[in-house]
């Protein structure tokens, strides 16, 4: 590990313009999550993780395909996912375990799916997400990105407690953010250092300095906070130490227009425009090397057609189920826009090509949801979905029933699936060490 | 863990026909705190606070350029949250980004003569006696207290490797000043704990602590020179010297802005932020309605607490008002305005008549708007509401396995008839007593805020009986509210842990003795302010908090129906 003054040392030897990157360290950000090619010689590219959160479920009868293992055919509610059945998993009847605690409606299965467990006392462990960041998104810009499609800044994706990832609402402040003035095109022909995030990065290097004495004046659970202020700075003195690097080729990026995005509101026709900018944008940084890992949020419980009282929610709550339907029709109508903003999502991913294949083709998306059937706030018969085979890591095309089984199964697999070296995941009754072999390649 | 326990009075729960659970009035923590010299509390500066610093340290027109993190809620106060929180890499990108442009804006060429007060002896090159003289200044307003040599040093000496960098001294000051913003130690603030116990034995916040509680409490901002005078001198040690700077703190303008700043904080009026109606139903509701509303409300209080001295009761019952053109439309009023022609819209006094049952801020547009749906009003919210926020009580969580068939539109009109419906079922008939009847008292105004006597055409029945006394309608909830004993000692409770970071069990006989001095007071909120100010246990190290309620970054709960506990006991 470099330490601060060593760095400054080298940094006062130089002056705007030379070669400062000499003097730094080789980054990995040219090697795969292997570790043992680099990305700009074309051989296999690294792996991507994201998460998709729906709340609301689906509808009991409605969703799970009769045949269990490959080959099924998707039920009424997922047939818009014929187009990529070969690509993904239906995991069917986990449940969240609640251990005696109180239910707290459209939180509790979020937590549990997010972390693997009920936080005690507001503290909580990482979620899924940043376990899998912290090793696939070490050498990337963006150790992940979140967005949502609401207007809401809310997000399931935490370092713990007291440090939440917020989302961006924003396309156009999502881009800001990748595509803007910090942002080094990796098929540039030419690379300076900037001379300013030099200097950026000399003033963060004393901000280090203070983590001995600050410490030392509070007490241990303020310690915890303040080091997560730290693990923080040293993501972003990575992110510059990053854009300071001259980037690898990478062949399919390509910097995308500014986009012209739908005020972020939480009506269906916004969401679904910012839906597919947030796609796009998404699948462009992955393209060009910016991030590896990333969470979405569609914010199903204020979801509203225009000129309707209810939303998505409240119709949960307030549609009788119809008699001759069999099924509540203004929820149906919900869950059948969301299941198509999904596909649409992933078309975008998909249609981001790298030479024969997609940004999809590496990625493992797993789309989670907080009840089973909202109607009645069910914590069990969960639908879980899993799009993308992560590079060939995860077998796809199967309909898994998982009857009663913790929904953590699904973390631990692809956490481990990813790289993550553990055996157990979740907590109390939501601890499993039961790996969905049934999807692992 | 922490524990709460009573603070106006227990409702026991009968949740849903469940055995019945304690609940509780929230926002007092039990004591984590005994013994030996306790720890310093940490809380991250809030989004308000970080700007009023600025503004004050810098001037007003300082530019930001970046977005704050979301704040967290904890025990009904993003004041409390504040010590829970920390800074996730996203917060820190826009911490480090709001420095850089703060920084540039304080060294450009239109700036720099004032700011600082000396001249580089080559504009190309580091002056670290020229830098150091700037440092010491902005660093002891920013920091809250002197810097030590070793942050001096280091300040100065990043920015002179700044301007080596850079090859000009300005950007050199610049980096050093963007590295003192994004520095934990200006972002959090942290109590230092004195080294002796006082005279009854305990431990109380060494001088500069103390300046920044006055400060963040009475104008939620970092002291100015004269406190950090009065800190460095010993006078805040002494009774007499505190008086004099919590006098005169009292009388300045700045109070305002602290009482504004709690008002915001108690009322969550941070939740406006994402507050939206739907626009083809309410096209009258826009941004600017929400924002008029919030200050409506605002205006509202600081005229009766501050301008006139009243009681703090009177905000629930006062006719007396301020109103916008957007919110007479909303309100369907007609207002005179006095300014000329082309002039923006201002603010007119507004007294509703005393037959209008529009009284008091539970009838603005920032109560019946901010807690309703976004296509209609909820009786069920607006009660919850007034539970938690007005009077401190908790209202649990509704319980999962509930059916819903019968609430539905068709078949009922009014929201008073779909929840009798809804309630009528077994597991629910104990569930809304306590939530709805305060809510179906404002029926009268929609999901914006508009005054309304029908729904679905069925005329509006807003009488109810709460907590004991029969109501006829919005004036009657507020006069209500105005009664409840839960009123004010939940402004008590409120207002000690917000200027403390938290209240815990051992604080009961403080928050007892400040109940009684604010009743003494005839309600007078500035009196409690200052008592609050004036007392030993306000410097004592804040409690261990209890777990925070929400966040504003997680996502938004989605429970409508909300469960409550019907009996209650002292």
């Amino acid at each position: 590990m470099t330490k601060p003054i060593e760095r400054r040392a080298v940094l006062r030897s130089t002056t705007c313009g030379v070669a400062v990157s000499l003097g730094l360290p080789f980054m990995d950000c040219f090697l795969n999550v292997h570790g043992t090619a680099l990305a700009a010689s074309g051989t296999k590219l690294p792996v991507v993780f994201g998460t998709w959160w729906q709340g609301l479920g689906f509808t009991p009868g409605r969703w799970i395909p009769k045949k269990v293992g490959a080959n099924y055919e998707n039920n009424v509610e997922l047939k818009a996912f014929d187009p990529f059945r070969d690509r993904m998993n239906i995991i069917s009847g986990t449940k969240y375990f609640l251990d005696g605690r109180p239910v707290e409606t459209h939180t509790t299965g979020w937590q549990i799916a997010a972390t693997g467990a009920i936080p005690i006392g507001g503290q909580s462990g990482p979620s899924l997400d940043m376990m899998i960041a912290d090793v696939i998104g070490k050498t990337t810009r963006f150790r992940s990105l979140e967005v949502s499609l609401d207007g809401s800044r809310g997000s399931f994706s935490n370092r713990s407690g007291s440090v939440r990832n917020p989302s961006e609402p924003s396309p156009v402040a999502l881009y800001a953010r990748i595509f803007g003035p910090e942002f080094k095109d990796p098929n540039a022909a030419e690379f300076t250092p900037s001379p300013a995030i030099l200097a950026r990065q000399s003033v963060l290097s004393y901000l280090k300095d203070e983590r001995q004495q600050i410490m030392g004046m509070v007490g241990a659970s303020d310690r915890a906070r303040l080091d997560e202020y730290f693990t923080s700075l040293r993501q972003i003195e990575q992110q510059l130490d990053i854009e300071l690097q001259k980037p690898a080729p990478l062949e399919s990026c390509v910097v995308p227009g500014k986009p012209e995005e739908a005020p972020p509101r939480s009506t269906i026709g916004e969401v679904a425009k910012n839906n597919k900018l947030f796609g796009a944008l998404l699948a462009h940084a992955v393209a060009c090397g910016q991030t590896q890992v990333f969470n979405v949020v569609l914010g199903s419980g204020g979801l509203r057609k225009p000129g309707d009282a209810r939303g998505w929610h409240q119709y949960t709550h307030d549609e009788p189920v119809d008699d001759s339907l069999g099924y509540q029709r203004e929820v149906t109508s919900f869950i059948d826009f969301a299941n198509g903003a999904f596909v649409d999502f992933l078309r975008e991913l998909d249609g981001m090509r790298e030479g024969a294949g997609s940004v999809l083709d590496r990625t493992v998306i797993v789309w989670q949801t907080d009840h089973g059937y909202a109607r009645t706030h069910t914590m069990d018969n969960l639908p879980i979905l899993t799009v993308g085979s992560a590079g060939g890591r995860l077998r796809t095309g199967l309909h898994v029933s998982a009857p009663g089984d913790p929904a953590t199964r699904v973390g631990l697999t692809l956490q481990q699936a990813l790289g993550v070296p553990i055996q157990t995941w979740g907590a109390l009754s939501n601890e499993t060490s039961k790996t969905m072999t049934d999807i692992l390649a | 863990m922490t524990r709460r326990v009573l603070g106006n009075g227990l409702i026991a729960a009968a949740v849903c026909g469940l055995a019945a659970l304690p609940i509780l009035s929230s926002g007092v923590a039990e004591s984590a705190v005994q013994g030996s010299a306790p720890e310093a509390l940490v809380r991250r500066l809030t989004a308000e606070q970080y700007q009023n610093i600025i503004a004050d340290v810098f001037g007003p027109t300082i530019e930001l350029g970046g977005r704050f993190e979301p704040d967290m809620r904890a025990d009904g106060l993003v004041a409390v949250g504040a010590s829970k929180v920390s800074v996730s890499p996203t917060g820190l990108e826009q911490y480090e980004t709001m420095a850089r442009t703060i920084a540039a804006q304080i060294v450009d060429e239109k700036r720099r003569g004032m700011m600082i007060p000396c001249k580089p002896a080559a504009e190309n090159a580091a002056d670290d006696a020229c830098t150091r003289q700037f440092m010491v200044q902005v660093g002891r307003l920013l920091y809250r207290r002197p810097l030590t040599g070793a942050e001096l040093d280091a300040y100065v000496g990043a920015a002179a490797l700044g301007a080596k960098l850079t090859g000009n001294y300005y950007d050199g000051v610049g980096l050093g000043l963007a590295g003192m913003l994004s520095s934990p130690k200006f972002i959090f603030r942290v109590d230092v704990t004195g080294s002796k116990p006082d005279r009854s034995g305990e431990y109380q916040l060494d001088s500069y602590s103390k300046a920044s509680h006055l400060s963040f409490f009475l104008w939620n901002s970092g002291p100015d020179a004269e406190l950090l005078d009065a800190a460095a001198s010993g006078d805040l040690t002494t009774k007499r010297g505190l008086a004099r700077q919590v006098e005169r703190m009292l009388a300045s303008r700045r109070l305002e802005a602290g009482v504004r700043a709690f008002f915001i904080d108690m009322f969550g009026f941070d939740q406006f932020s994402a507050l939206a109606k739907d626009t083809t139903l309410y096209p009258k509701f826009s941004t600017k309605s929400a924002t008029d509303a919030q200050e409506q409300t605002l205006k509202t209080i600081i005229d009766r607490v501050l301008i006139e001295r009243g009681d703090y009761r009177e905000i629930f019952t006062t006719r007396k008002t301020y109103l916008t053109q957007e919110l007479a439309a909303i309100y369907k009023v007609p207002l005179a305005t006095i300014q000329p022609n082309g002039a923006p819209d201002s603010w007119e006094a507004y007294e509703f008549a005393p037959e209008d049952p529009r009284a008091g801020i539970l009838t603005h547009a920032s109560f019946t708007a901010l807690h309703s749906h976004p296509g209609i009003s909820s009786p069920t919210l607006r009660g919850k509401a007034l539970r938690e926020v007005i009077f401190c009580q908790k209202v649990p969580a509704p319980p999962g396995n509930v059916e819903f068939d019968l609430v539905n539109n068709v078949a009922y009109k009014t929201a008073r008839d779909r929840l009798k419906a809804h309630a009528s079922e077994a597991v629910c008939a104990g569930c809304h007593k306590i939530t709805d009847p305060a809510g179906l008292a404002l029926e009268n105004f929609d999901t914006a805020g508009t005054f309304r006597t029908t729904e679905n055409g069925e005329p509006i029945d807003t009488s109810a009986v709460f907590d004991g006394k029969n109501i006829k309608g919005p004036a009657d909830l507020g006069r209500a509210a105005y009664e409840h004993p839960a009123t004010t000692s939940c402004l008590v409770n409120r207002i000690a842990a917000y200027g403390r970071g938290g209240v815990a069990r051992s604080d009961r006989p403080w928050l007892t003795e400040l109940e009684s001095a604010f009743k003494k007071s005839g309600y007078r909120l500035p009196e409690l302010m200052k008592a609050i100010a004036l007392s030993d246990q306000f410097y004592r190290p804040a409690p261990v908090q209890s777990a925070p309620e929400t966040s504003a970054s997680a996502p938004p709960r989605l429970g409508t129906v909300t469960p409550v506990s019907t009996e209650r006991r002292q």
